[in-house]
């Protein structure tokens, strides 16, 4: 019994500090920028909008927004990680692995250089079109024949379709040098100028996905335990997994829409969380949807301050700043294997 | 160890394979040749005038092909087995992108040009500083598979952002060549390419068959490695050292040709359904997919040729995808 107790404390304890410690992030993603504002100003700009008008332009026309961006793909590429995690039972699974990505990556560059799209909002639509798209052959191609979609399956699937895709994305690019140079900005990711408009046109589908999620954890947990096991206990195998597809592609799907693929976040997140608070996956997706975020705006707001007044681009920062970080853990921790 | 006669069937069959598309990759170019008067030229007769475009102008190309095919087909092979994951290829654990790194920055800044080293050996470098960071990074009283694939992840995406940040801050023009770079192209090729591969690949492949017990060991599992008398730390550090120089040479000849370390293992595995791991044939189908994927490269466009590295994953994509969904029947 002590043990249970003292595991529940710690996974308590350690949600509360990634909450307070993504609150601060959001806070300081509001506070720097090439004007800094102070912490008195912000919480007055935010509790009182109406104020000083060039504080609130900035707080409410841009940071906010950013900020936003910043916590709502956080959590949905931190928990599209998670669950592709623990539904492939790879370690080493990310939103890029099931070609979701890839997918989106491929979409972007045909509607810039086949159509002509070069609104960000137009993008979206395209991104998002061509990741569901990929996640549907992945999906289709690993539940042929015995056993469905078994994780092996459902990785080398991913694999595959992620080759195939990113080689007809670099041919094209390869072919229009004007597509490229658009392609290299949307690509390396970024949460600055962005249309907040956006941001409440993909929420929806972040929101089902997230609930989706949620709904399946306990059923990956048992499936955790084994096929047979789970299929005894009365799990609905071929169910959870189609669900974990949708929820992952609507995730990941949507969050790489919006900001491009910023990699590296949905793989080393749910690492942490598992360290933090053991292999239960709803905690995992929890703690998951809190880190990733904090992650995220952390890099962006480190983006901010290295190359001020000018910025770094998040997906650049993220990797910098959280490769050191993972390596570190994984040379602590023992790695729990899935 | 005896080889099983299916092995040695579908060895013998890549092979002849291998040797028709080196022949059919010789034939393209302005100078009409046939395949009968290639094989011919190969072993040195026939007309002077052909034998000179055969051997100064086109074979280079075709061997750096074959070549670059074995080196990421048995490297790639080295490394899903030290990992024990089919995805941990060099390409997600850092070794390509430690090489792409250190290439785009000399295409781009010029680093290295004051040392006086060109953009293949500072792929070659980087390839292997990266790779020696990384088992450094995960040494910890010796170190496991996983963590050599985790830590390698962790320096590929510090690696993929360097390089990220290069492009974005490069112009158009420049950033348009070291694209080119990161597909992986064979064009252009002369003997001067050839000299360091050809010895690389002299010299690491006897030296990654040698490695075949202590492989076959590792990918039973740690314990089971142990209990066959594998030294399993040494065995660790040598399959990995043979898969980097394979890689990091083969990347410096040719770019990151996409997805062939990746997909020669996994053809080879369902080939012929091996008890060990299979070495040659994994060479073998790395060098018919690279010289299938230029033949296509080169023939598909009537306006000229495409990089290699495209066709890889355009034509090698659909074969694993087939090969999978006929195996997960």
């Amino acid at each position: 019994m002590k043990w249970g107790n003292a595991l529940t404390f710690r996974r308590r304890t350690g949600l509360l500090l990634a909450l307070l410690g993504l609150a601060a992030c959001a806070l300081l993603s509001i506070m720097v920028g090439s004007r800094w504002l102070g912490v008195g100003t912000v919480l007055e700009a935010l509790a009182n909008p109406g104020g000083d008008e060039a504080t609130d332009a900035i707080v409410w026309g841009l940071r906010v927004p950013r900020t936003g961006f910043g916590l709502a793909v956080g959590a949905a590429l931190g928990m599209a990680g998670a669950l592709m995690q623990g539904l492939t039972r790879n370690p080493l699974a990310d939103p890029g692995l099931l070609g979701v990505s890839a997918g989106a990556s491929l979409a972007v560059v045909l509607s810039t250089g086949l159509l002509g799209v070069t609104s960000l909002s137009g993008y979206i639509w395209f991104a998002f079109a061509g990741a569901a798209a990929a996640s549907v052959v992945v999906f289709l191609l690993a539940a042929r024949g015995v056993g469905g979609p078994t994780p092996t399956k459902l990785a080398l699937a991913g694999a595959g379709v992620t080759a195939m895709a990113g080689s007809v994305t670099t041919s094209l690019l390869l072919a229009d040098a004007a597509t490229l140079d658009r392609y290299r900005f949307w690509s390396v990711g970024a949460l600055s100028g962005q249309d907040p408009a956006t941001l409440g046109q993909v929420l929806p589908f972040l929101l089902v996905g997230a609930v989706l999620a949620a709904a399946i954890t306990p059923g990956m947990n048992l499936l955790a335990l084994g096929e047979d096991t789970a299929r005894g206990l009365g799990q609905r195998i071929g169910l959870i997994r189609v669900t974990g597809v949708v929820a992952i592609t609507l995730l990941a799907g949507a969050g790489v829409a919006v900001c491009g693929p910023i990699a590296f976040v949905g793989l080393v997140v749910p690492h942490i969380a598992r360290a933090i608070c053991g292999a239960d996956h709803r905690w995992v997706l929890a703690l998951s949807a809190v880190l990733a975020p904090a992650l995220l705006l952390a890099a962006d707001v480190l983006g901010r301050l290295v190359a001020h007044p000018d910025e770094l681009h998040v997906g650049i920062v993220v990797a910098a700043l959280g490769a050191p970080f993972f390596i570190a853990f994984v040379r602590r921790s023992r790695v729990a294997e899935l | 160890m005896r080889a099983r006669p299916r092995t040695v069937l579908v060895c013998s069959l890549l092979a002849a394979a291998a040797f028709l598309l080196l022949c059919l990759e010789i034939t393209i170019g302005d100078f009409p040749l046939t395949v009968p008067e290639v094989a011919a030229g190969l072993f040195g007769s026939g007309d002077p005038a052909a034998l000179l475009v055969i051997n100064e102008i086109r074979l280079p190309r075709a061997l750096i092909g074959v070549l670059i095919g074995l080196a990421f087909g048995v490297g790639g092979l080295l490394f899903q087995a030290l990992a024990r994951n089919p995805l941990a290829s060099p390409d997600v654990i850092g070794v390509t992108d430690g090489a792409n790194t250190f290439a785009v920055a000399t295409l781009l800044t010029g680093a290295g040009a004051s040392f006086g080293l060109g953009v293949s050996a500072m792929a070659v470098l980087g390839g292997v500083v990266v790779s020696a960071i990384v088992v450094a990074l995960s040494w910890k009283r010796g170190t496991t598979g996983l963590r050599i694939v985790l830590v390698g992840i962790g320096m590929a995406a510090l690696c993929g952002s360097i390089t990220d940040y290069l492009l974005l801050k490069s112009g158009a023009f420049q950033a348009q060549q070291a694209v080119v770079w990161l597909v992986g192209s064979l064009s252009g090729r002369t003997w001067g390419s050839v000299y360091p591969l050809a010895i690389a690949v002299v010299v690491l492949l006897p030296a990654a068959l040698l490695l075949w017990k202590w492989l076959a060991g590792l990918e039973l599992g740690e314990d089971s490695a142990t209990g066959l008398g594998v030294p399993v730390q040494t065995a660790r550090l040598a399959v990995m050292a043979v898969g980097v120089g394979l890689v990091s040479f083969a990347t410096a000849a040719a770019g990151p040709v996409a997805f062939v370390a990746l997909l020669a293992p996994q053809i080879a595995l369902r080939l012929v359904r091996p008890s060990v791991p299979p070495m040659v044939t994994s060479g073998l189908v790395g060098a018919v997919v690279v010289l299938a994927a230029d033949l296509i490269a080169r023939t598909l466009l009537s306006s000229g040729e495409l990089p290699v590295g495209v066709v890889t994953g355009v034509v090698g994509a659909p074969v694993l995808l087939w090969l999978l969904a006929r195996s997960f029947r």
